[in-house]
């Protein structure tokens, strides 16, 4: 155990006396999860992190907001680094701020955050905001939330990079838009990180942005893992395929992220949840083994045939 | 916005229905027991709507347009805003709605308006008594708490389906006006509940729709005939 994951583990115990966090989720996770290196630098970032969208805009609720905590302690108990937030996610920043300080601040926190305003003269007020609520003195990662007015925040986080105050800068989309502006910019801007919306059932990344990610040696975080939930919906029922064990998943949601996490371009994805069970379930999806090209064929046809 | 084609509702849902149920709880747990002097407000509207020019009336009305005022400021100022960045901006919205029933009950205690037409009476009048006293059963109706039960002058859509009603039954001056946020905000929160899955989402949207078929068709009913000197 890592003094830092120690130093979560010290947090956590400290919330669980006060009831905060039940006992269950204290025992560290018996492995640490697997990673993938960030190109530019070789850092290296386990292949699940942890997503904010709608699941930890909890405002002001006291009780939800304890129940975030103990997420947040459950994913760095399992050796969880990257939690992704943005000002559009209402007030999961201010979530994610609380879960932190409840929690001593974990070193291991990787904090992607996002700049997400037309107005690109008003971004480093926002993400000056952004920072004062999750309470660090710097994002690791500060994306271009969804390309909005994006040459004029790109120069912003540009020279923040070079001053030190952000040490990683990106651009995101969901859902498949704007992707053709989207590659141009990946193609001309000195990228560290990118963020699209891929599942075994929307893979149109696969064909342009992964390639020249790899390229480019530029890290690749995946939102929307589950569409939202539709897709563990769609499958749930549905039987496991008989070859399961070779994929290294146990579930639906571990077979669903195990074949994102293998694509060699990934750098992580980042489901959200606000359940400590499924925070546990999708951590362990980045454990074992991890299926290789003909086995993620394999998996994607099974789901195709559903 | 680009792209806008490729948005659906969804896209601008914030957060879980489970969330925004506990909203509306700690919403009423904060400011109970304000919900009793809303149902006397209530109460007194429903008796009173229907009276000719009676200043009673106009204070009511006035008292409504407070209640719109309150619910700017207490649930889409304080509450909502939480968790959902676009609240502060129907905030003034609602204020605006509160200034014109006020500005409106003022007129109506001096024009004493006419009565509007028996079917506009019979719409506003279901319309009222669904926000006075349908809109709080919807919650254990549907298998959510009381404690999330939505109350007139307490919450936004039954004081708009209230209002509604109102408008609808009583020939008030700027009434077309006072239509407007109110018609609104039905889209609005019919759009959010459906895309929630709520089974309710319908409510406000019909409401607004027989709210406005009402007024349009049943015109303003009997003109008010000054008595000869």
């Amino acid at each position: 155990m890592t003094t830092s994951r120690r130093a979560v583990l010290q947090g956590a115990l400290a919330l669980a006396a006060a009831g905060a966090v039940p006992g269950r989720i204290l025992h560290a996770a018996a492995s640490p999860p697997l990673t993938r290196a960030i190109p530019k630098t070789g850092e290296q970032i386990p292949l699940v992190g942890l997503g904010s969208w709608i699941t930890f805009n909890v405002g002001n609720d006291r009780a939800l907001l304890d129940e975030c905590t103990r997420v947040v302690a459950a994913f760095f108990a399992a050796g969880g680094r990257m939690i992704d937030s943005s000002p559009m996610y209402g007030s999961s920043q201010p979530t994610i701020g609380y879960a932190l300080k409840k929690l001593g601040h974990p070193k291991p926190l990787f904090s992607a955050e996002k700049v997400w305003i037309s107005n690109a003269s008003r971004g480093p007020t926002q993400m000056d905001r952004s920072r004062a609520y999750w309470g660090v003195p710097r994002f690791d990662l500060m994306q271009v939330h969804n390309l909005l007015s994006w040459e004029r925040h790109l120069e912003t986080l540009e020279a923040m990079k070079a001053d030190g105050r952000v040490r990683y800068i990106g651009i995101t989309t969901s859902e498949g838009r704007r992707h053709r502006d989207f590659i141009k910019v990946m193609a001309t801007r000195p990228l560290d990180f990118v963020q699209v919306s891929y599942n075994i059932v929307d893979r149109e990344v696969e064909r342009r942005i992964l390639p020249l990610a790899r390229e480019r040696g530029i890290a690749v975080i995946v939102n929307r893992p589950f569409q939202q939930g539709d897709l563990v919906k769609a499958v749930e029922k549905k039987p496991l395929p008989p070859w399961l064990a070779e994929t290294g998943a146990r579930t639906w949601p571990q077979f669903l992220l195990k074949f994102i996490v293998s694509h060699p371009a990934v750098t992580c994805a980042i489901p959200a949840t606000s359940r400590v069970a499924h925070v546990e379930e999708n951590m362990a999806a980045a454990r074992g083994v991890l299926p290789d090209e003909a086995l993620r064929r394999r998996m994607a046809a099974y789901v195709g045939q559903l | 916005m680009a792209e806008w084609w490729t948005y659906s509702l969804s896209d601008f849902l914030l957060f879980s229905p489970r969330v925004y149920y506990r909203l509306i709880e700690l919403h009423n747990r904060d400011w109970w027991p304000a919900h009793l002097a809303a149902a006397l407000l209530g109460l007194g509207l429903a008796v009173t709507v229907r009276a000719e020019g009676a200043r009673l009336q106009a204070r009511l009305l006035a008292l409504l347009g407070g209640a719109w005022l309150w619910i700017a400021w207490a649930f889409f100022w304080e509450r909502y805003a939480t968790i959902n960045w676009a609240a502060p901006y129907v905030a003034p919205a609602f204020a605006l709605q509160g200034l014109i029933l006020i500005v409106a009950a003022l007129l109506a205690a001096r024009a004493k308006p006419p009565p509007a037409t028996p079917a506009r009476r019979t719409v506003g009048g279901l319309l009222l008594a669904f926000g006075l006293a349908g809109y709080p059963l919807l919650a254990p109706a549907l298998g959510r708490p009381w404690r999330a039960a939505e109350t007139f002058a307490v919450l936004p859509d039954p004081t708009v389906v209230a209002t509604l009603g109102v408008l609808t039954l009583a020939n008030l001056p700027l009434r077309r006006l006072a239509l407007v946020v109110p018609v609104l905000w039905c889209l609005v929160t019919g759009a959010t509940l459906w895309t929630m899955g709520a089974a309710d989402a319908f409510a406000a949207p019909a409401a607004a729709l027989a709210a406005l078929v009402a007024t349009w068709t049943s015109g303003r009913g009997r003109r008010h005939t000054p008595p000869r000197p």
